[in-house]
């Protein structure tokens, strides 16, 4: 059946873009052009809102006119089924830029006698087609026709020869299809649409439906072929990309701070790398999210963007807690800086969530999410699918080079023991928060259990919330451990007095040494008195010998002199 | 078979006329319409199917109308055809159609509801 088109067979496959979220990447640039495409899925699993958007984006977007034929609901039930998502197909028709046609089959109307084709709808088609231009056709759900005409073999020829009527015509047509046992739909349309079959798809696990979208064939085109989920909200459909782990992104060399300056410090001083990932986990009351609150109060200060995905608290709650350690958030919001989403973790799915997150990062472009705390999501997927998941959004965000903070609830007393959802490996900074409890009080203690990449402190820090805000302290050592809360504080104090006592007594030992100087020096005069004195006497005793030896000689000479003349004398009284 | 009969003009005046309730003493008068794409064999086996049983069965007390819809293509919408051929039962009221080429003649009869009038 697949009659070549006028196109040039070396011509690699055209694609048109659906505008949906995400498909066209999954794809490589959306559906086969002027080929048919099928969908399908259970009942209520999107196929029409598919169609639909498909429809619609490609008359808003790229200005292609497009058909419904509808099978099932009536234009003005889709008129209103789609007006929540901003659709105005009414206008949209009156721009004669759309044509929904709804096709009527009532088996009880209608009876079959001898041989027909469907020649009607392919004339209806027709019309519709040429009176607008279309470059896209939506048929949803064509099935209904087994229901309505009793002549399979006919319907099935005819089925045939309108999806090879389509291609001719070379509009984009996309076919939806409802589920059926064992075969991807009811009647096996599959077997006529060879060119692209997608299949969207409800799980629920733990009541927790995901939706997810895969698609099963596209030839001539290279495709993902996981399961990607989706989530149908008020902007319609969005595709998640599950995005490769090829781990080659840029990496920025650039830090940001804490906005806690003392945290900094520990971080050689600097902060966090950019775009890096930073866990922060801690028992129940640690102060986890006033961590977070002061990486988002840093960041719009700093006037960048910063998204607060909480899952425990609502936003007024948190802006209220915050403010209890003057940190005022709400300012952040009003600026438009700051945004925080709540949902509860079993709102939807694990993946429902990251497609959430995707699409809000993606609208808002922050430069840093927090995510607080990962560990409640806990409650609607397995560790595995949790980790699988949030292994995905680190990649995600580091890809848009976006600084992300988790924080994490340990359950274990045993802080290192506890993997925290196994994210510990993946993160870049890993900042425990931990209780100690001694001495009949509880205190936090903060410490850096790994940090690649840059030099950081090993040293634990009292981690202190007070009115003003966070404070990191050091702890003391004493001999029974680490000193925390009022006993740091009993420390400090008698330290405090210790130093006041030595410092008296040191004072008084001094004036002491001054007197007995003071004495020392008096003696030492006096010594010098009693040693000149001493001198003085043993200088005189010399002197005195002296005169003594002096007057001795002189006398002795006189003697001797005089004894002379007496003899002369003599000698001359002899004579 | 082209030969749409005239098919707007007459067709058009008869609709509020049955309405109106005045044909009603002798016996509701039949309005039907064939809808054909083009000359093709189907079309014609069923045109000349119908125009056998209407002589048939209803004698004058019916007027056909054949849409050809290559030349009208905005009139299949209106009656839901998908099929063609597709005769529709517009009149008596409620509407009946029977795609084929209306070569069963015990079927069409059923579809039309017709059977009283022929015993």
């Amino acid at each position: 059946m697949a009659r070549p088109t006028k196109k040039s067979p070396v011509q690699p496959l055209q694609k048109t873009p659906t505008g949906i979220m995400g498909f066209d990447e999954i794809t490589g640039g959306g559906l086969p052009t002027g080929r048919p495409s099928l969908i399908c899925g259970e009942a209520g699993a999107g196929k029409t809102l598919f169609s639909i958007e498909f429809i619609v984006k490609g008359i808003t977007q790229w200005g292609e006119p497009g058909v419904i034929m509808a099978f099932e609901e009536k234009a003005e039930d889709l008129e209103t089924n789609v007006a929540s998502l901003g659709f105005d197909l009414k206008k949209l028709q009156k721009d004669k830029l759309l044509w929904i046609d709804h096709v009527h089959v009532d088996r009880s109307e209608i009876e079959e006698t001898g041989e027909y084709d469907l020649d009607g709808l392919f004339i209806r088609l027709g019309y519709a087609i040429d009176s607008i231009g279309a470059k896209r056709v939506m048929l949803d759900t064509i099935e209904n026709l087994f229901g309505g005409l009793k002549n399979e073999g006919i319907l099935r020829a005819e089925i045939r020869r309108l999806f090879s009527w389509l291609k001719n015509k070379g509009v984009t047509t996309l076919i939806t299809g409802e589920k059926g046992e064992g075969s991807l739909t009811r009647q096996g349309l599959e077997e006529y649409v060879s060119d692209c079959v997608i299949l969207l798809q409800h799980r629920v696990v733990k009541q927790i439906s995901t939706r997810l979208l895969r698609v099963i064939k596209y030839r001539g085109s290279l495709h993902g072929t996981n399961e990607y989920p989706f989530l149908i909200d008020e902007d319609g459909i969005s595709v998640l990309p599950v995005t490769s782990l090829l781990l080659n992104k840029d990496i920025s060399s650039k830090r940001i701070s804490s906005g806690i300056p003392t945290l900094d410090e520990m971080f050689d001083g600097k902060g966090f790398f950019r775009s890096s990932s930073v866990l922060v986990s801690g028992t129940a009351g640690t102060g986890k999210t006033s961590i977070a609150a002061y990486f988002a109060d840093a960041t719009c200060r700093r006037k960048e963007r910063c998204i607060y995905f909480a899952f425990e608290e609502s936003p007024q709650q948190i802006i209220r807690n915050m403010q209890s350690i003057s940190i005022d958030l709400q300012q952040h919001i009003d600026t438009g800086l700051l945004q925080i989403h709540a949902a509860r973790p079993t709102l939807y799915g694990l993946e429902m969530h990251l497609v959430a997150i995707h699409k809000t990062v993606k609208k808002f472009k922050p430069r840093v999410v927090i995510l607080d705390p990962i560990t409640n999501l806990v409650t609607i997927g397995s560790m595995p699918e949790v980790k699988s998941m949030l292994i995905r959004l680190i990649d995600f965000l580091q890809e848009e080079a976006i600084t992300v903070m988790f924080t994490a609830l340990t359950f274990n007393k045993d802080a290192t023991v506890q993997t925290d959802e196994g994210v510990s490996s993946l993160v870049d900074a890993w900042i425990l928060v931990k209780d100690i409890e001694w001495n009949g009080e509880r205190n936090r203690g903060i410490y850096i259990m790994k940090s690649r990449g840059m030099k950081h402190s090993n040293q634990v820090r009292e981690f202190v919330i007070t009115d003003n805000g966070l404070e990191l302290v050091d702890v003391y050592l004493g001999p029974e451990g680490v000193l925390t809360g009022s006993a740091r504080e009993a420390q400090q104090l008698s330290e405090a007095t210790g130093i006041e006592l030595r410092t008296h007594a040191l004072n008084r030992k001094d004036r002491e040494l001054d007197r007995k100087r003071l004495v020392l020096e008096a003696k030492i005069a006096s010594l010098r008195e009693e040693f000149e004195s001493v001198q003085d006497e043993l200088n005189k005793s010399f002197q005195d010998e002296d005169l003594k030896k002096e007057i001795m000689e002189r006398n002795r000479e006189q003697l001797t002199k005089n004894r002379n003349t007496r003899n002369s004398a003599d000698d001359k009284t002899k004579q | 078979m082209t030969k749409q009969s005239s098919d707007p003009k007459k067709a058009k005046p008869v609709q509020p006329l049955s309405k109106a309730g005045k044909p009603k003493e002798k016996e509701a008068k039949w309005q039907l319409r064939l809808y054909v794409a083009g000359n093709t064999p189907k079309s014609v086996a069923a045109l000349n199917n119908l125009k056998k049983y209407c002589e048939m069965h209803l004698c004058d007390q019916y007027e056909l109308e054949v849409i050809d819809l290559l030349l009208h293509p905005q009139l299949a919408a209106g009656d839901q055809i998908l099929a063609i051929p597709t005769l529709v039962r517009k009149v008596p009221v409620p509407v009946r159609k029977i795609i084929g080429d209306l070569s069963n003649e015990e079927k069409v009869l059923v579809g039309l509801d017709l059977k009283p009038i022929k015993n």
